[in-house]
């Protein structure tokens, strides 16, 4: 009886849909870096990305209410720790959205985890998000390393390059990116050749690059990220590896990288992502759109802006069917697990019982500078991988929520 | 092959050349700091910052007028350069007086303002800036590929090291200069204009430092950050060579930059503490420098 | 007829002889009220960067020694106690000593290299150390590199009272503050004290009058790490996670401007310091772009026109000691 008129009542919700139902109330928080390393990758292009999301929710469901604040955490753990339970204890906010920086997330994600409220990380790319520090009250969207990792690697292989020398940023992240492409590349035939470690914030490559050219390998993998990333790639066309016959695979570079590198600088170097703005209309008329709601003119959305639209809309998806009142973080997450993602900027995809979102990958190689009709025209598609291939399957993650 | 614990000889005068090179751009780098602490008694820690400047004026230069490098290398730092001098005008000249640290303090706040400045009007990611026509490509010397633009790092980073040396040790403006930190009242009593010259000498060591932003953009990432993070080792090699010794800067600038090289070959992960590691030594051993004059 | 006062034997207002007390009680009463209307993990947060700039400023205020990097005591306290709570299952005030003792034993370590020499070489010496423990716990397993120690518990004080409740944790956070800063001050005013004051003001004459002086700059390097350790350690608890921001010199550089902006060589200049600093680094959130520019604004206003600092200039126009 209860369930049938609970049943029926939710219903009525669905039914009324538009006009006069009740409301649904929601608070959200973009914590980025808005003003240090990762502001151009996260930063206020992941705010205006949000009020893109919000503007298209709210314009087909009047009846939710969404209220947004953005912080800036400045790459600290401490501050991203302090404006995160600020926000969910005083401020009542109901989700926290975006965070690069990894170090950040995983204590956001702890936070979200005491309080029960709900986390979605768009920015960072510790794959231990949603692996053994996953938790039922965080989805991570985008991208991770083990994706990134699997995904150059293996088509790097498969297309010819089956001999690597690593260059790896000696910390962490860059040990995890090196571990797993290397990894990836013996699984498929393929042979590390060496590798060298260089202290993180190098400036210099020339001695490391030259160990990798003399080490004769047909892929140089750059386990690094942000301006080491950079600039091996910027010294390795000073030493015209890439015209000597070996390839650069970048593991960790977004579209914000190559506009610093230029074309003539960064051509052929190969990446994965998971979302490009040029790749379709659907997105060339968002990325309009988002130059619209306040992002910079002249610079291009990044994959982390795209994962921060798709998230929100995700989240309110669930959220308005869950209807009014108040919800509890796990709550909302499981639903968001239960219902298949669907938006114009990523498509199908569903969230795992872990957190990780699954969505296809992209194999893209830069242009040459003749085949860039326009800026921005970085990328051509090499191969696409689909979904269920592109993240690293569930069991071998050693989530605690996922028993067996 | 010969091997000298257990890299191929031919690997190590690679390694060994391009820790020469890397030399020469810390001792490009340091001269700046040096000319600046020498003459003037104060420890300019925005010289990343005004390093960082003259590779943006160089990109600038480029997107606004079409000038590529060449017209870049003169226009930057005299840009710079003045900015510079309008620094020392405004702020600098009222804390001669003081301690020294409190010139510290203002520069670190100005290299701060500089940096936010720089980030929020052109980001964090970098800006591109590629290697000039002129000295693209290189050539093979049998034990490793030399690129031109590097050889022509060494030679240009010499001359400048040398001219710079020179003028200030061996001519009479350089002996002006130098009785004039001695004894101010001394040589304005003479009828020399010291605080001229002071502002002019300041002018022209964040010139040099400018100087070295144009030579680092085309292989160096163009970003706001690129000169605090470059600013502590450089530092680490004034203070070796002895802050008020111009020959310490230049010599202990190459030094570093080979032993940083080699350290590169057999202990890569070491190769940004080794430069601090002989520092604390040196300051301990000889605080004064390697070739410092006052302790 | 008029009485003449003679000012020399005139007796001071007690708003002079009182000024310290009369501060001091007027920061408790804050800091006992404030909690019921501020939010309390920022309050904690404030207290923990407070005391690390008061043991800076003992060393940079009273002795005349600028600490590059003292960032290295207080970051690698924070780890160690982070890693005793968490992975020796430590309780809190045992992981906090821990940390402290950390914080002793470098600045023993570090102090007895860096005091050989003055003025700019001292800094370069402190900073050079700085760096290099800043690589080290870069590199190191136990600090979690970029991801730093996270998930620190916060456990039970002496087994007895839970620290999760935010009250718990933030009535130690205030114990621990106070008494770090009142054992400063009762340094500051000794005879230890008017020894260090005598190095600042003229250390060849200390050397003269025959104080070792060497002796007494080592005591006070290692009293001012060992405080700024306890700061750490406390703040590991506190929010839970120790990470690389704690060792990095942009730490050092924060804590010398905290010092610059409430006052040097004043007592409460570093507390009012530290307060407005943490304040403007979250109500600057949303014009978050501006931060760095805001920051080396402050220091440059500072040096050239406020040297005095926020408190100094109070305690100057109204003639007391603060």
């Amino acid at each position: 009886m209860r369930k049938a008129l609970g049943l029926a009542a939710f219903a009525a919700v669905l039914a009324c849909g538009g006009a006069n139902a009740q409301q649904v109330n929601v608070k959200i928080g973009v914590l980025s870096d808005m003003s240090s390393l990762y502001a151009d990758i996260g930063g206020p292009g992941s705010v205006a990305a949000a009020k893109l999301a919000i503007a298209d929710f709210t314009k087909d469901h009047p009846n939710v209410k969404v209220e947004m604040i953005s912080g800036d955490h400045q790459n600290k753990p401490d501050i991203g720790s302090q404006i995160a339970n600020q926000w969910y204890d005083v401020d009542k906010v109901d989700m926290i959205i975006d965070v690069p920086n990894s170090g950040v997330a995983l204590a956001v994600s702890q936070i979200a985890n005491q309080k029960n409220k709900i986390f979605i990380v768009s920015g960072a790319a510790a794959s231990t998000l949603t692996g053994e520090k996953c938790n039922a009250n965080t989805v991570h969207w985008t991208y991770d390393t083990w994706m990134l990792a699997n995904g150059t690697g293996k088509a790097m292989v498969k297309t010819g390059g089956d001999t690597w020398f690593f260059l790896t940023a000696d910390y962490a992240f860059g040990h995890a990116l090196e571990t797993d492409t290397a990894a990836v590349v013996e699984k498929n035939g393929g042979k590390v050749l060496g590798k060298v470690r260089h202290p993180l914030n190098t400036n210099d490559f020339s001695s490391f690059l030259l160990q990798a050219q003399s080490s004769k390998a047909k892929v140089i993998g750059l386990a690094n990220a942000g301006g080491d990333t950079i600039n091996s790639i910027k010294q390795a066309a000073e030493f015209g590896i890439v015209k000597g016959g070996q390839s650069l695979a970048g593991l960790l570079v977004f579209a914000s990288d190559v506009a610093a590198l230029g074309l003539p600088t960064a051509q052929g170097l190969v990446l994965t992502e998971t979302w490009y703005w040029d790749a379709n209309d659907a997105n060339r008329a968002w990325t309009k759109r988002w130059h619209e709601a306040g992002a910079a003119a002249g610079k291009f959305p990044t994959m982390i802006h795209a994962g921060v639209y798709a998230g929100i809309t995700h989240y309110l998806k669930a959220r308005l069917a869950m209807g009014p009142g108040e919800h509890d973080g796990k709550s909302v997450v499981a639903k968001m697990k239960s219902i298949p993602t669907d938006d114009p900027l990523f498509g199908k995809g569903e969230v795992r019982a872990d957190g990780r979102v699954i969505h296809p990958a992209y194999l893209f190689e830069v242009k040459k500078p003749s085949e860039s009709k326009y800026p921005g025209d970085f990328y051509k598609t090499r191969a696409t991988i689909p979904a269920n291939e592109a993240f690293r399957p569930l069991n071998e993650g050693k989530c605690p929520l996922v028993s067996g | 092959m010969i091997e000298i614990f257990g890299i191929p000889s031919q690997a190590l005068f690679g390694q060994l050349l391009i820790g020469l090179i890397n030399g020469s751009f810390y001792a490009l780098l340091s001269l700046g700091l040096a000319v600046i602490f020498g003459m003037l008694n104060i420890i300019n820690f925005s010289h990343g910052a005004q390093y960082m400047m003259g590779a943006f004026a160089a990109y600038l230069i480029l997107q606004y007028s079409g000038l590529g490098y060449w017209p870049a290398l003169i226009i930057a730092p005299i840009i710079v350069g003045i900015t510079g001098i309008v620094v020392e005008r405004v702020f600098l000249q009222w804390l001669y007086k003081l301690d020294h640290l409190y010139g510290l303090l203002l520069t670190f706040g100005l290299a701060l303002i500089f940096e936010g400045v720089a980030r929020n009007y052109f980001g964090s990611a970098g800006l591109p800036y590629t290697v000039p026509e002129s000295l693209q490509g290189g050539r093979n010397l049998g034990f490793m590929f030399l690129p031109n633009y590097r050889a022509w790092v060494i030679v240009a980073s010499l001359a400048i090291c040398i001219g710079t040396w020179f003028i200030i040790e061996r001519t009479r403006l350089g002996a002006y200069l130098r009785a004039a930190t001695e004894n101010p009242t001394l040589v304005r009593a003479f009828g020399i204009n010291v605080p001229r010259m002071i502002t002019l000498t300041y002018g022209f060591g964040v010139a040099l430092a400018a100087f070295a932003g144009v030579m680092a953009a085309p292989i160096y990432n163009v970003s706001p950050q690129m000169g605090s993070e470059l600013i502590i080792v450089v530092f680490a090699v004034v203070v070796i060579g002895g802050m008020g010794s111009i020959l310490g800067a230049i010599i202990t600038g190459f030094g570093l930059g080979v032993v940083e090289g080699l350290t590169k070959v057999f202990f890569p992960e070491a190769s940004n503490t080794v430069i601090f590691v002989i520092m604390a030594i040196v300051l301990l051993v000889r605080p004064a420098g390697l070739f410092g004059r006052r302790a | 007829m008029e009485r003449v006062v003679d000012p020399l034997t005139r007796k001071p207002s007690t708003l002079r002889t009182y000024s310290e007390a009369i501060g001091f009680a007027v920061l408790v009463g804050l800091l006992v009220i404030a909690p019921f209307v501020t939010y309390p993990l920022f309050l904690m947060q404030a207290m923990c960067f407070a005391l690390f700039a008061c043991a800076f400023n003992l060393l940079i205020g009273y002795v005349g020694l600028l600490s590059f990097g003292h960032a290295l005591y207080f970051g690698w306290a924070s780890y160690l106690s982070a890693y005793a709570a968490k992975a020796w299952g430590f309780s809190p005030e045992l992981a906090i000593l821990t940390g402290t003792a950390t914080g002793a034993v470098c600045g023993l370590v570090a102090g007895s290299l860096a005091i050989r020499r003055q003025g700019i070489y001292f800094a370069m010496i402190t900073l050079a150390l700085a760096q290099m423990m800043y690589f080290f716990a870069l590199q190191a397993k136990f600090t979690g590199g970029e991801d730093g120690i996270q998930g620190v518990p916060r456990g039970r004080l002496f087994g007895l009272i839970d620290l999760h409740n935010d009250m718990a944790m933030y009535a130690l956070v205030l114990v621990v503050f106070l008494g770090g800063f009142l054992f400063i001050y009762r340094i500051i005013h000794s005879p230890f004290g008017d020894v260090l004051k005598a190095i600042r003001e003229n250390e060849t004459r200390a050397i003269s009058l025959g104080y070792k002086t060497d002796r007494y700059k080592l005591v006070a390097f290692v009293l001012s790490s060992t405080l700024a350790g306890l700061a750490g350690a406390t703040k590991a608890i506190v929010l839970q996670l120790a990470s690389l921001t704690d060792v990095n010199w942009p730490m050092s550089g924060e804590v010398v401007l905290m010092t610059l902006v409430g006052g040097l060589g004043t007592i409460f200049g570093p507390v009012v310091g530290a307060f407005v600093i943490l304040v403007m680094q979250f109500k600057l959130a949303p014009i978050g772009e501006w931060v760095l520019v805001i920051q080396g604004a402050i220091f440059v206003a500072c040096v050239l026109l406020f040297r005095r600092g926020i408190i100094g200039e109070i305690a100057n126009k109204l003639r007391i000691r603060l």
